[in-house]
Formats: C-alpha cells, structure tokens, sequence
C-alpha cells in the first residue's frame, strides 16, 4: 500500500508559554454567545468560523479547505486575571515552598545547588527519571527557615487543595503567586524540576488560554432540530461569561471583595475546565445533574482517549458473528457465512495475468458471491460498482487498478475472541465460504480460543496488504500453534466425542467387517486402504493416520494406577505401545490426542512438524467422529443408576459416618476431644468432621463405582477424559457430599444456626451442609439450600476472579511487553537494558521445547537402541 | 547429583567439545546421570550427545522474539483459571498459607507484608535428628505470652492491681526461667508498682500515680493493664506467632509468622535451606539474587499446587524484570510501570495526567522505542518482525 515518507522519531513534551498561545491562537474569543438567531455562529464567539469547520458545504474562513478536511485551528481567551492550572497545584507549592518568598531564589546554599545541578544533569543525560532527586530536593530546601542568600525569615506555606495557597494565614492571590514564580531564576528552576529550555513556573499560572477547535467539541443536532453543544464549549461559555463579567467590573471600579469573588469563581471554573474531578472542589454539573466530562476526563482510564483510541483503535475490514461447530472443515480454516464474504473485501493490484478473474469479479458486481465491491483507479478515486457502473468500470480496467474483491475461498483471515488472553486467542485461519449466518469452527480449535456455542460471539479481520498476509500465514496460522508456550505441549487437541469416539473404536474387540471399516474410511475421507479380506480391528483403523516409524509407549488416561503395571499385558488395555506407526496394544483417549495432554499428537508436532500434525489431527477427528457413528454413543440418567443393593451400602455407610460425626461432636462437648498442635479444640473437631465426611463421600461414590462398568457410556466419557469426572457420577449416583462456604462447613444464617430447623450450636453433619441425598434422588429443601449456598459462593468467586486476574494480566503485559530477544541471544528491553544474558538461563523457546526440557534423554537412548 | 562421578562429567564435557556443542551446565549434569543410569557406551554418549546438541539447535529462541509479552500471557492466562481461596499447606495441615490468585498477586505486587507469612526450618547434620534439640529450638522460637505460663490470674478492684500466679510446671515445660520473666515484665512496666512473691510464684501488679492518672487510678486503667500484662510477650522470636513440629524425613519446623534474620542467627540450623515466604524479607536478609530465586519458587509452587503448569522460563523472566536494577520492584504502577522511560507508555497504563503534565514541565523526550508508543502513533512495532527492516544497497 502506501509506502511509509516519514517516520516520528521522536515526541518532546513542554509547557505553552503565554507568547506561544497568543501566537497560535487565530483568533481572540471574546463574546459567551455561540450563535444568533440565525444560526449561524458569531464572530469572536466559541464557533468562530475561523477556528474550523465540521459541516462539508462550510468554508474554513482560516485556511480556505472545506469541514471535513480541515482539522481545525486554535483559539485564545485573554483571562482578565491570571489563574492557577490545577494540574500544576501541587508542583507550584512545591516550589514556593523550596524557594525565598522575597528574592525568589531556592533555599538551598551555593554548593547543594551545585551538587544536585550536576546530579540532575548527569541523570538527563543518561535519560532517567528526575523524580527522586527533585523529590530530595523539595524536602532538603522545605526545611530552611531563612533564606540563605537575603536573609529573610520564611513563612510556612501550606495548601488548600487544588489551587489555593496559603502563606501564614493569608491566601496568595494568583498574581501573587505568579510574581513569585517569575522572580526564580532559570539554573534554579530545573533544581525544582522546570526545564527552563521547555517551560518557566510562571507558565504554570494562566493569562491566556487556549481555546481548542470545533473539531475538538463539535455540536450535534438532535432530531428535534435542536443543537446540543459538547460539555467543553458549555465550560468555556462558563469561563467567558465569568471573565467578560470581571472586566466589567474591573473597570466600572467595583469593591475588591466583588472582584475577588468573581476572581474566584473564574478561577472555579477554569479548574474545572481541565480537570472536573479534582479533589476538593465540587464536580461542574450538566443541567440534568450529570457531572461535564473535560479536558482530563477525556483523556483518562479505560474510556479514555488513551486507552480506548490510541492504544486500541477501531478497524475496518472486521466482522462478527455467533460461532457454531463443524466437524468437517480443517482446525485451519474458518468458515465465513455469504453474507459477510459479500461485505469485506480483499483488494487484489490488477495485473495482466489477473485482468480476466477481476473482470469476472467486477460482472458479478456487490450483490453475487464472488464479486467486487470498489475498484480503485490509477488517480486514487475509489469507485462503488453498480449495475449502471459496471459497464464504465469493464472498459476501463487495466492493470495497476485496485479491485476490491469479496472475501473467498482460500483467503486468510484473522480471527478472534476476546478475552484475549493470550497469543492463540487470534489466529490466522483460511476462509471457507458457506451458507448461513454464522462463523464455523473447528472443535480443535475450541480450547484455545476458550469457545463454546452457547452463545459465543468471534471476529474476523480481513489482512489488506500482501506482507501481512505473509506473516500471518507463516506464524499466525492455526497449525503454528499447536503447541502452547506456556508449557510447550499442545493447546489444540481432540475434545469430547473425539475422545469417546477413539476409545471406542480402539478398545478392545472393537471389530468391523471389511465393508463396515471401509464404511468408517470412506466416511473419514480418509485414503482408502488396501482390502485384505478380513475384519478389521478399531486399532488397524487408527493405524492407518499414524506416521511411519513413530515408536512410543505410554500409560492411557483410562489407567486405574495399579501397584505393580503389568505394562503390555493390562488388563484394561491402558497401556499405550506404538511401534513403527502401528497400535499394537492400548486405547486412543485424552492422553493420546486431547488438547492440554495429547502424547502422540505432541511427539508429532515435534517429530514431523505442524503440517503433519494438522493433517493427523483433523483425519483422527473424522475418524473418531465416523466410529462413533457406527457404534453409536447416548447418555442418559439410566447410567447413573444403581441397585437397590448398592443404596443401601451407601446409607448405611452414610449412617456410620453421621455417627462417626455425633461421636465427635460428643467427644467434643465432653472436653474429650485433643487439639491438634496449634490448633484450637474447635478448630480440630472441624477438621475431623470435614476429614470423615470426606471419607464418607468418597467412600459412597466408590460403593457406587463398584457398580459401573466400561459398558457405561457416561464412565466412559468419564474414565477416557471426553467430559465430566467419576465425582460428577458418584453425586448423581451416590451422594453430593459436604456443601462449604468459605473453604469450612457452612455455619452461617441464623445466629448460632444455619437454619431454625436446628437446634443451636448443632454441630452435627445435616445442621452444616452435608448432603446426604443424591441428585438423582433429589435433594431435601434443607440440603437444596445448603447446595444454594455452596453454588452461590461459587458464583460470586468466579466473578471477583476474573475481574482481579484481569488486572493483573494487565499490569504483568505492560511491565513485560518491550522485552525481546536481541540478535546476540541476550534478553532487553527497549532502552537496551540487559535483563537476561539469555533467555531462561539456556535460550530455549518453550515452545519448541519438551514440557519444559530441550530432549527427553531417555526416549533418545530408547530410540537409539531401537535401531 | 553429587552421586554422579566427576570422571564421567569430565568426559561428558570432553566429547562435548568435540562435537563443539555449547551446552548449558544442567544438561552436562543431566547427561551424565543418563549415562550412569542407562549404562550407555562411549559410541553411544557420543551419538547421544550429538542428537541433543542438534535438538537444542533447534529449540533456540529466534532472536526479535517477542519473549516479554509472552511471559507476561503464560502467567497471567491461567490466573483466570485459580480459586479464590486459601487452603492448608499440602503436608501441614495445621498450617493456613495463602495459595491461588491472591498468593500470585502478593508475589508480582512484591508487598511488603503479606497475608500469611511463614516458614521452614531445617537443621544442620548434628541436630536434623535430635528431637530434644529441635523441640528445645521450637519453644524458643515460638511466642510465649505471660498468658501461656499462668496459674491463676485476677483483677482486684478493691485494691486497684492485678495479681498473677505463674505456674512453676509451665514454666519448665516450655524451657523458662522464673526469674527471666520477672526480668521481662519489670522491664515493660518500669512506671507500675511490682510486688513479687519468690515463693508462691506471685506477682502484683499496680499502677503508679502520676500526672496521667491523677484523678486517681480507673478502672479502665487496671483492665488495659491486666490485658497488656497478660498479653507480654517472655519468650520467642519477634513476629513468629507459632511452631509446629514435623518430622518428614527429618525434623522441620513450619512457622506461622516470619523472622528469616533472627533465626538464622540461632544455633543448630542449617542456614541453606532454612527459607520464609516472605519476600522482601528475603532480600533484607539475603540480597538481590536470593530475592529472584525466591520469586521465581515461590511463583512456580503457587502455580504447581494448582496443577496449571507454566514454564519456568517465563517466570523467571518475571522475576528477573522484577529484580534487574538491584531492588525488588513490583509489576504495576509504583514499580516497573511507573519507571519506564517514555511518557506515552506510562500515560497509557495508569494516571495519564499526571504524567503528561510532568513530562511538560521537566521537557520529557520520548524516543518511541517501545511497543505501546508506536500503536499510539500509528508506526509499525519495534519486535518480532518489525525489528527487522531492509535497506537497500545504492548502486
């Protein structure tokens, strides 16, 4: 595009000095009013016409170009009497504080000054902050009650918050102020932290002020043909009006008190000009109470200027839309409804080789697929194509023309949810058109992005240039990030039915016949195998994606962690042996290819690369997808059915455990009961109890679990890693166990009760939240609200979370963000201070590392001896 | 590692060379034990040792590499995944810590007192099994009150003073002395009248007239006695409120309570591996390098404990930023925000006037050498593949 004239080097800050204003300012303002009856605006009043326009059809009368091209020029007020600006309150009563009120010099002797001058410019010269010195400074020259150089005997200088000073018990005036600001001299000045070559203390008191452009503050009409003016015009109205008014009284001689009550109010209103929410000072209002939003709001916090338009800045070329899954397309492409295709464009440089594919575009105009939507001429004009248009544009096109052609198959895509909160929450996908109005993904993709379809929403930026097109293509894309830098394993993965899936299709006597695994293949989209004749086994299948000569061997998530591993012989087919691509024993679960965990999908990205992986990942998820097809997968609340038997286990195991409680509890009221070390009795009987109902939960599910078996959908998805957790069964199954609050059992509501159902101080397991039923037999209204308790704390707790860790997100990203790694390895920031002689002690990218370490020596050595 | 014989690492940093790998120190030592563990030959090392040194060619970071930020979303991301709540010690059950995001949050804001200080205490080879000397040591580092050592204890508002009765049985349990807590309360209560009875253990306690009471003693004044009195500390280390005893592998002493400086002054401890959680304490006590380990642990346990893994690299990067010019600074605006060089970048992180009205008066430069300064004003960013530029030769 276009190419980069000029660069900012750099940006010098300093104070405008009174000579500066003036010579800036294009006009002087001096009347309240805005507009006449007319409409049109007044000269010498806020919307000078001189001081720029917004409407198009108007002239700028300064510089001649039209609104919208003009960007406007400043103003001035003459104030009558000078005036403190509020964000230098403090500074200046710093320095009258350091410095002789008679002579004006700094109250320090001939050689402190000496000292701290070249301190201070030896730290300018290195580019470091001021702020500690001057600090040392104000507190050094603070204390000194006769001037060192006249004699005079110093007053205490106090402050009033924001702008008023106090000498004694007198108040500065303003000029007064300002007179004394005059009398410190330039080599004195940078000792209190003014930069003579930028700024004079003086500057800090006004005598003009700049009146900013109507681009600045632009009115708006309202429907009802009413004008509205923005908060800073209603402001400098204020300032005017109250400014106008003293002249007036100045000159017609009126009583100094007057005076100096309007000196006041002019000094108020300035003051809240630039800041409407300094301390002190009540909050200029709106006539509908709603405080003005000024100079210093405009520029602050999250909605600031700041941080919501110079570091974050709205784009074109983006869309956004719900999400919704679909197993069939790759983890790197996305797919992009019509609609949005038609709307976003991609401009493509015509050239003779592409003449006749934009003509096509170009013919099918904005409303067809593939179409364009501007065409850019050689003299820069961008022309809308209509079906009148078309014809003109046709004939014209020639090479060097832009064509801005609607999205399309194949194109690449940015694409984004928030909160991104890390660098795979946007990645670079391909662009798949399809019907339908939302943006497609692949499931892979989910954990990453952190997505879900229950309402999420993503965006998608189109790239406009071919170098950025480029880097996103070969850093950005999906298959690149496979592999999570925070822990160099992989953040993309197989999730949910992916995983039941493979389990079914790979556990033992998992068998097809030849037409049903040719069934399951051709289904997968898979390259259809040689027949052999025979059934087929699940692990054959699975075989077929895996690359040659991958040798590994590891524990499945379905292991039940016995004492001794009995290895390939497991009973449960939990251990993993791959040899020269071929699953000889074990199941394909989470361990094998989910996201977070996935060992092969891991040993992939890092033997073969982040193609081969993609190619694996997405084959692997048809063909678990196409299994579970054949063999079919439902969950209902019937799995989590037990026998009559096992209930009454599990109650009388609760019973035990109730009684276990009472015993306890008594052994407690007895004073029987031995504290733990350093812990008080009360204390330990909490413990206790939490510690055997713990037990007794635990116990319960595994009475319940002794009944579930692997035929059991939800176990399976349980045991493989798909979704939800054995604990997630046995509360269903079984019992929901202790409900807390505040990390102990419940012991709040009623004073010395949970609830008027008990008596006080009961300390037994129902009286504090245990839940003895299951959620399948349902929950008492006692036990339903002990749960609404626990629930609700878990609520409140998510939401005080991610506001907290959010934070501090942000401030670990804006401490750390300049870092980077230099040529020669060393780690620095951008003032090239070395913060690390190489990364991590060893230069080692997590990413591209193993969990952490650069080789497992022991698959080394394993694979070594292999051959 | 000290099992592993030097001859063997000697050989491996032979073969190194001359396979010219550069490898960190750890990977020598790693090597090495592989060696002795899998009983490699010499032919066997060698090949080993080449296909590391390729593998680690490999893995290097690529230079521009934007590491900072990086590190920066590795451990904040998972923040998003911790609890809220603090939980006992994996291990001491009697001890509160906190853990999850708050306990990270402590770490990265380097606060001066945190929540939960505590620490462990290991003892030097003599005394890591002696459990006199160790339960000896706990006492003495543990908070006695006078409360702790009493018999009875009353006010009497009759005669306006307070009388203790000390039992001589908890005294000696706990490795006292009578006399020293006389010692100690005569020494806090230099302006009351102290009446003390050898025999029977006693202690009467008055307050004296003087200017502040002279409208005669309240009795007000007997209760914040009597309070104060009860409350005095006789024994242990400052800022240690409790011990408790574990016996692992060896006897440890977990604290709630931190003092790192006084402890490591008392006899029998193994100074090494003694250790508090308190970080700042660590950097009074220890210094500046100390302080970055200690970050970099303390970060990692809080994580582990979560089971959200997060390299180590990236933490200590964190710390390291945290550590670089010689002062513990925090992440955020007092620390390493605050100080940057360019006006734009603190400006846009937090209190943007105030620092745009500074850079006016001091004449503030900014070089826009940094990330966010260059979003602002519409430049490409200085990292990654924006550090690179071309230029072209003039023919």
């Amino acid at each position: 595009m276009n190419p980069v004239l000029k660069q900012i080097s750099q940006i010098a800050f300093g104070l405008m000095s009174p000579e500066n204003i003036r010579e800036m300012s294009v006009r002087k303002i001096e009347t309240p009013d805005t507009y006449d009856e007319d409409g049109y605006p007044i000269e010498r009043g806020l919307m000078d016409p001189h001081l720029g326009v917004i409407d198009p059809s108007l002239k700028c009368k300064t510089c001649g170009s039209k609104g919208g091209d003009c960007q406007g020029h400043f103003g001035s007020i003459e104030l009558s009497r000078p005036v403190v600006h509020v964000g230098f309150g403090d500074t200046i009563y710093k320095i009258l504080q350091s410095t002789c009120n008679k002579c004006g010099r700094i109250l320090l002797t001939e050689s402190e000054i000496e000292s701290y001058t070249s301190k201070i410019n030896e730290l300018m010269e290195n580019g470091e902050s001021l702020t500690k010195i001057i600090k040392e400074v104000y507190k050094e020259a603070k204390g000194i009650d006769k001037c060192p150089y006249c004699g005079e005997e110093q007053e205490e200088i106090k402050i009033d918050k924001p702008v008023s000073i106090m000498e004694g018990g007198y108040r500065l005036t303003q000029s007064e102020i300002r007179e004394r600001l005059e009398k410190i001299n330039n080599e004195d000045s940078l000792l209190l932290g003014v930069n003579h070559e930028v700024a004079r203390p003086e500057w800090m008191v006004l005598t003009v002020l700049p009146v900013p452009p109507v681009t600045v503050r632009p009115s708006i009409t309202l429907e009802s043909g009413e004008r509205s003016e923005d908060d800073l015009t209603h402001k400098l109205v204020d300032i005017l009006r109250i400014n106008q008014r003293l002249i007036e009284n100045m000159e017609a001689g009126a009583p100094q008190l007057i005076v100096e009550d309007l000196w006041e109010l002019l000094q108020y209103h300035v003051t809240t000009y630039f800041d409407n929410e300094s301390s002190g000072i009540p909050p200029a209002r709106h006539r509908s109470k709603r405080p003005l939003k000024t100079l210093t709001q405009r520029l602050k916090g999250k909605e600031g200027r700041f941080r919501n338009n110079l570091s974050g800045k709205r784009v074109n070329f983006s869309a956004r839309t719900v999400i919704s899954p679909d197993p069939n397309i790759s983890i790197n492409e996305v797919g992009v409804p019509e609609t949005i295709a038609k709307e976003v464009t991609v401009p493509v440089h015509v050239n003779e080789w592409n003449v006749d594919e934009m003509r096509e575009y170009i013919k099918n105009g904005s409303d067809v697929h593939p179409g364009a939507n501007y065409v850019i001429r050689l003299d820069k004009r961008k022309i809308r194509i209509y079906d009148e248009t078309k014809e003109a544009i046709l004939e014209k096109l020639k090479p060097g023309y832009i064509v801005e052609r609607h999205l399309k198959d194949g194109d690449i895509v940015l694409f984004n949810r928030q909160p991104s909160l890390h660098r795979m929450s946007m990645m670079a996908h391909e662009v798949k058109i399809l019907p339908y109005k939302t943006f497609r993904l692949n499931l892979c993709v989910c954990p990453p992005y952190n997505a879900d379809f229950d309402g999420d929403e993503m965006n998608m930026h189109v790239f406009q240039t071919d170098e950025s097109r480029a880097e996103a293509k070969s850093l950005m894309r999906v298959q690149e990030h496979i592999l999570s830098p925070r822990f160099g394993g992989p953040i993309i993965g197989a999730i949910h039915d992916h995983i039941s899936g493979a389990y079914l299709l790979t556990r033992k006597g998992s068998m097809f016949t030849e037409e049903q695994a040719f069934q399951v293949i051709r289904k997968a989209k898979m390259i259809i195998p040689k027949k052999k004749n025979d059934n087929w086994t699940g692990k054959e299948l699975f075989s077929l994606l895996l690359p040659d000569k991958l040798n590994m061997q590891y524990k499945a998530e379905i292991c039940n962690k016995c004492d001794i591993c009995k290895g390939k012989e497991c009973h449960y087919d939990a251990y993993v042996v791959i040899e020269d691509g071929e699953l000889i024993t074990g199941v394909i679960d989470e361990k094998a290819y989910g996201s977070f965990s996935g060992k092969i999908l891991d040993k992939i990205v890092k033997k073969y690369g982040s193609d081969r992986a993609r190619q694996f990942l997405d084959e692997s998820t048809n063909l678990a997808i196409s299994g579970i097809m054949k063999v079919g997968i439902t969950t209902s609340t019937h799995d989590e059915d037990i026998p009559e038997e096992a209930k009454e286990r599990i109650q009388d195991h609760l019973a035990n455990a109730e009684e276990k409680v009472d015993q306890l509890v008594e052994a407690y009221e007895n004073n029987e009961l031995e504290a733990l070390p350093g812990r008080s009795l009360e204390e330990t009987l909490e413990m206790k109890i939490m510690q055997v109902l713990g037990e007794a939960r635990d116990k319960s599910g595994k009475i319940a679990e002794d009944y579930f078996g692997m035929d059991n959908h939800s176990v399976i998805m349980a045991t493989t890693g798909a979704r939800a957790s054995m604990l997630n069964l046995t509360q269903i199954s079984a019992c929901v166990g202790q409900q807390s609050v505040r990390g102990g059992r419940i012991d709040r509501g009623y004073i010395e009760r949970t609830l008027p159902h008990f008596k006080k101080n009961e300390l037994g397991a129902k009286a504090r939240g245990f839940v003895h039923s299951s959620y399948k037999e349902g929950l008492n209204p006692i036990e339903f609200y002990f749960h609404a308790m626990g629930g609700r704390e878990g609520l409140v707790d998510t939401a005080v979370r991610t506001a907290q860790s959010g934070y501090m997100q942000r401030r670990l990203v804006n401490a750390l963000q300049d870092i980077s790694v230099k040529d020669n390895g060393m780690v620095t920031d951008n003032k090239g201070l070395i913060i690390q002689t190489m990364f991590g002690e060893d230069g080692v990218d997590p990413t591209k590392s193993d969990h952490g370490k650069v080789a497992d020596l022991d698959r080394i050595i394993d694979e070594m001896r292999v051959k | 590692m000290e099992d592993i014989n030097q001859k063997v690492i000697n050989k491996v940093i032979k073969i190194a060379k001359k396979k010219e790998a550069k490898f960190p120190e750890s990977y020598i030592y790693d090597i090495a034990e592989a060696y002795d563990r899998r009983e490699l030959t010499d032919k066997e090392l060698e090949t080993l040792i080449f296909r590391i040194k390729k593998a680690y060619e490999h893995s290097k970071v690529e230079s521009g590499e934007a590491i900072g930020t990086v590190a920066a979303q590795s451990v904040g991301e998972p923040g998003t995944q911790m609890t809220m709540n603090t939980f006992h010690y994996a291990g001491v059950v009697e001890l509160n810590v906190t853990l999850g995001l708050p306990r990270l949050i402590e770490i990265v804001d380097a606060r001066k007192t945190i929540s939960t200080p505590t620490m462990v205490i290991y003892f030097d080879e003599d005394h890591r099994f002696d459990e006199e000397f160790v339960k000896k040591t706990a006492s003495t580092i543990a908070k006695i009150t006078i409360n702790d050592v009493l018999d009875d204890f009353h006010v009497d508002y009759g005669q306006m003073n307070v009388e203790i009765v000390v039992s001589p049985e908890k005294v000696k349990e706990k490795h006292l002395e009578f006399d020293d807590i006389i010692l100690d309360i005569e020494k806090s209560f230099k302006k009351h009248i102290i009446n003390i009875d050898d025999e029977d253990y006693s202690i009467t306690i008055a307050p004296k007239l003087d200017k502040r009471t002279k409208n005669g003693i309240q009795i007000r004044d007997v209760r914040l006695l009597a309070d104060k009195l009860r409350n005095l500390q006789i024994s242990g280390v400052k800022d240690v409120n409790r011990v408790i005893i574990r016996k692992d592998e060896e006897w440890v002493l977990h604290t709630e309570g931190s003092n790192l400086k006084a402890v490591l002054k008392m006899n029998g401890i193994d100074k090494v591996r003694t250790t508090t959680n308190n970080i700042h304490e660590i950097y009074t006590v220890l210094g500046i390098e100390a302080t970055r380990n200690a970050i970099i642990k303390e970060a990692l346990n809080t994580l582990d404990e979560q089971g959200l893994s997060v390299d180590i690299r990236h933490i200590m990067l964190v710390a390291d930023m945290m550590t670089v010019d010689g002062a513990v600074k925090s992440i955020g605006r007092h620390g390493i925000s605050g100080t940057k060089s360019s006006v734009l970048a603190r400006a846009a992180f937090e209190e943007t006037g105030k620092h745009l009205l500074h850079a006016s008066i001091r004449g503030e430069v900014d070089e826009l050498t940094g990330i966010i300064e260059n979003i602002i004003i519409g430049q490409p960013i200085p990292i990654g593949t924006g550090s690179v530029s071309i230029m072209m030769k003039n023919k």
